[in-house]
């Protein structure tokens, strides 16, 4: 992935577009900061607020931070029209309805809304502890763990004690309903994508790409290495918040056996019509969010 | 037994839509709903349904239902036919009106002359909602019936129905001016040549287009070397024309994955995004830029152009046929009419008993 260079000058406050970086510059504890920031069009019926193009912590806190700000902005009746807001690892995508308002309209209380944020992306995330059963175990739960092995010059075994010693954050939903984006990946496992995606990859697949690490919830054309599979539901439209995995949540991964995970599967799979998602997964015990 | 509606044959790909479950993209949920949502507002307008009312949209031909123990009203958007088969006798119906089935009566979609898909409206439809929404999502199993694509044997339930059946006053028209895009988010991801390709050339709608997206070919797109392929993920919308890395654009349409890698180099506007959504496989295309304002205009102007088509829904008016129904339905409501109405004899028809209507919509 790309990573572009970010300014990081302390300027002024401009609040107008002329420029095409904007910059945003605040104190905070006596620390100064700042931030940068593109305004990109999507059509008609959205905006791409793009702090950046990489996966870096201080990306993610300003789109967190500027979507909570608008997030207040829309309940107080401040920014009308808004459909819905999208965060990513590096942008905040937001989305009006043209009959109800335009670009003109929500442009100018966006640009007002960003402030540089806090030191830190906020803490407040439960800690999962997903089983996995890896493909030393079954190669059709993970088929690409050989050849990922061998592409980063370690043993399969050495590749899952990487990947089950990690604690993950959840960077991003997006792709596929409930599909989180986590990282990061030891170094030593970064791989690119493979060359030719499959056009299915099974609902269940846990995968790799470069530092990131990700489990496929349904069925889908798919670039990434397969090397486990995770017998965990995560989405349920019958949850709270539908996806299992949420923004600011920690993953571990514990291998299983096939044994373990065969009956695991029967195990989980009520958990998808019951109102809550299965709290045997967590790590501790689930905080109010 | 109250009205319903059952599948006999699903041809290809029919699904139950609405006008879609925004608010859910940030958990990876697109949007879904009807990929030509005007059609589907104008059949349900012909029925006397909400416009915002799950209908059936089915691709290619083949569509075959059947009415079961009582009458049931349907409307066909698209631009095609279909054939009312009864115990004795055929009779053909065309495009945009709402016709009656009898019990028993079954009714054939035709392949469709122009385009990729159609709707088939049904008055007083009612489809249990999942996340505020009853559109079809298979991959995620979400909405319509039990999550999936319509099947033979499925059956909606439906309203008794009652009144006239309707017209629209002229069919839609069809608009074969170059589909009209905005520039970026990434376009400053592809050399000055690509995007003077991409706004001179005509491109085709190829066989790869469902209802997540469409692969256009044509003119390839070069992505300057130091860029790269590839971006760090970030929101599409449906509208969004991707680019992987060979080169052949993608537009993105209401089933099209939330989150992307590959840049976008230019974003279908919605006021045009329907029209490209129902082309056929084998149709050319061009694209033109216009600005953000150009593009937020035109979105306003094509919804006047469609509330004028609703506004203009009348009786049916069949040459040389005596619409009986339509009289005895002008008897019967006189005394409610309003007399601003267009046409005033009719305008309190057409509509289902409201006894039946509450609670057919319904949130799960």
């Amino acid at each position: 992935m790309a990573v572009r260079p970010l300014d990081r000058r302390g300027c002024p406050r401009p609040r107008s577009g002329a420029a095409d970086v904007d910059h945003v510059a605040g104190s905070q504890c006596g620390e100064e900061r700042s931030v940068s920031f593109r305004i990109l069009a999507l059509g008609d019926t959205a905006l791409t607020i793009e702090f950046g193009d990489g996966v870096e912590r201080h990306l993610l806190a300003a789109v967190a931070a500027l979507d909570e700000a608008l997030a207040k902005l829309i309940d107080s009746g401040g920014l009308r029209g808004i459909v819905e807001t999208v965060p990513t690892f590096r942008s905040l995508t937001v989305i009006y309805d043209p009959l109800r308002s335009s670009r003109a309209e929500i442009e100018p209380a966006i640009r007002a809304a960003i402030e540089p944020p806090g030191a830190a992306l906020s803490s407040g995330g439960r800690r999962w502890l997903l089983p996995v059963c890896y493909g030393d175990q079954n190669s059709a739960c993970g088929p690409d763990l050989d050849e990922l092995a061998a592409a980063c010059g370690l043993t399969a075994a050495e590749v899952i004690r990487l990947h089950a010693s990690g604690s993950y954050a959840v960077y991003m939903l997006g792709f596929l309903p409930g599909f989180a984006f986590m990282g990061d990946l030891p170094e030593v496992l970064a791989r690119p994508r493979r060359s030719e995606p499959r056009l299915r990859v099974p609902a269940g697949s846990v995968a790799t790409a470069g530092t990131l690490t990700a489990i496929y919830p349904w069925e889908s054309p798919g670039g990434w290495h397969l090397i486990g599979a995770c017998p965990v539901p995560l989405f349920s439209p019958a949850w709270p918040q539908a996806a299992l995995l949420q923004p600011g949540d920690r993953v571990g991964f514990r291998a299983v056996d096939e044994a373990e995970y065969r009956s695991l599967q029967v195990d989980l799979a009520a958990a998808r019509a019951s109102p809550q998602p299965p709290a045997s997964l967590l790590c501790e015990p689930a905080t109010e969010r | 037994m109250s009205a319903a509606l059952e599948i006999v044959s699903p041809g290809a790909m029919a699904s139950i839509q609405d006008l879609g479950r925004p608010g859910l993209r940030r958990v990876g949920v697109p949007r879904a709903g009807a990929l030509e949502p005007g059609w589907l507002r104008l059949a349900n307008a012909l029925v006397g349904n909400e416009e915002a009312a799950p209908a059936i949209e089915f691709f290619g031909g083949g569509l075959l239902m059947r009415a079961l123990e009582r009458p049931v009203r349907v409307a066909l958007a698209g631009h095609f036919s279909a054939t009312v088969i009864a115990a004795d006798e055929q009779r053909r119906v065309d495009s945009w009106r709402s016709v009656t089935l009898a019990p028993g009566e079954t009714l054939r979609c035709a392949t469709l002359a122009e385009g990729r898909l159609g709707y088939v409206a049904l008055a007083g439809i009612s489809v249990r909602r999942q996340l505020g929404s009853a559109s079809t999502y298979a991959r995620a199993g979400l909405g319509g019936l039990d999550g999936r694509l319509l099947g033979p044997g499925d059956r909606l339930a439906a309203a008794a129905c009652s009144g006239a059946e309707k017209m629209l006053k002229e069919p839609p028209p069809v608009d074969p001016s170059p589909i009209r895009v905005v520039l970026g988010p990434q376009d400053d991801y592809f050399d000055e040549a690509s995007i003077a390709r991409l706004l001179s050339e005509a491109y085709q709608v190829s066989a790869a287009a469902d209802r997540m997206g469409i692969r256009l070919d044509g003119p390839r797109l070069g992505h300057r070397p130091e860029k790269g392929v590839e971006i760090t993920s970030d929101a599409t919308v449906p509208g969004s024309i991707q680019v992987p890395g060979q080169g052949q654009p993608i537009v993105l349409l209401a089933d099209g994955q939330t989150a992307g890698g590959y840049p976008k180099v230019a974003t279908v506007i919605s006021a045009d995004l329907p029209r490209l959504a129902v082309m056929a496989p084998g149709q050319t295309l061009r694209f033109v830029a216009v600005s953000v304002p150009a593009a937020e205009f035109a979105a306003r102007t094509r919804e006047a152009a469609l509330q004028a088509l609703i506004a203009g829904i009348g009786a049916l008016a069949e040459p040389g046929a005596l619409d009986l129904q339509a009289i005895y339905d002008a008897n019967l409501v006189s005394g409610v009419v309003d007399a601003q109405a267009d046409d005033g004899t009719l305008a309190a028809s057409g509509k289902t008993a409201e006894g039946d209507r509450t609670d057919t919509m319904g949130d799960e």
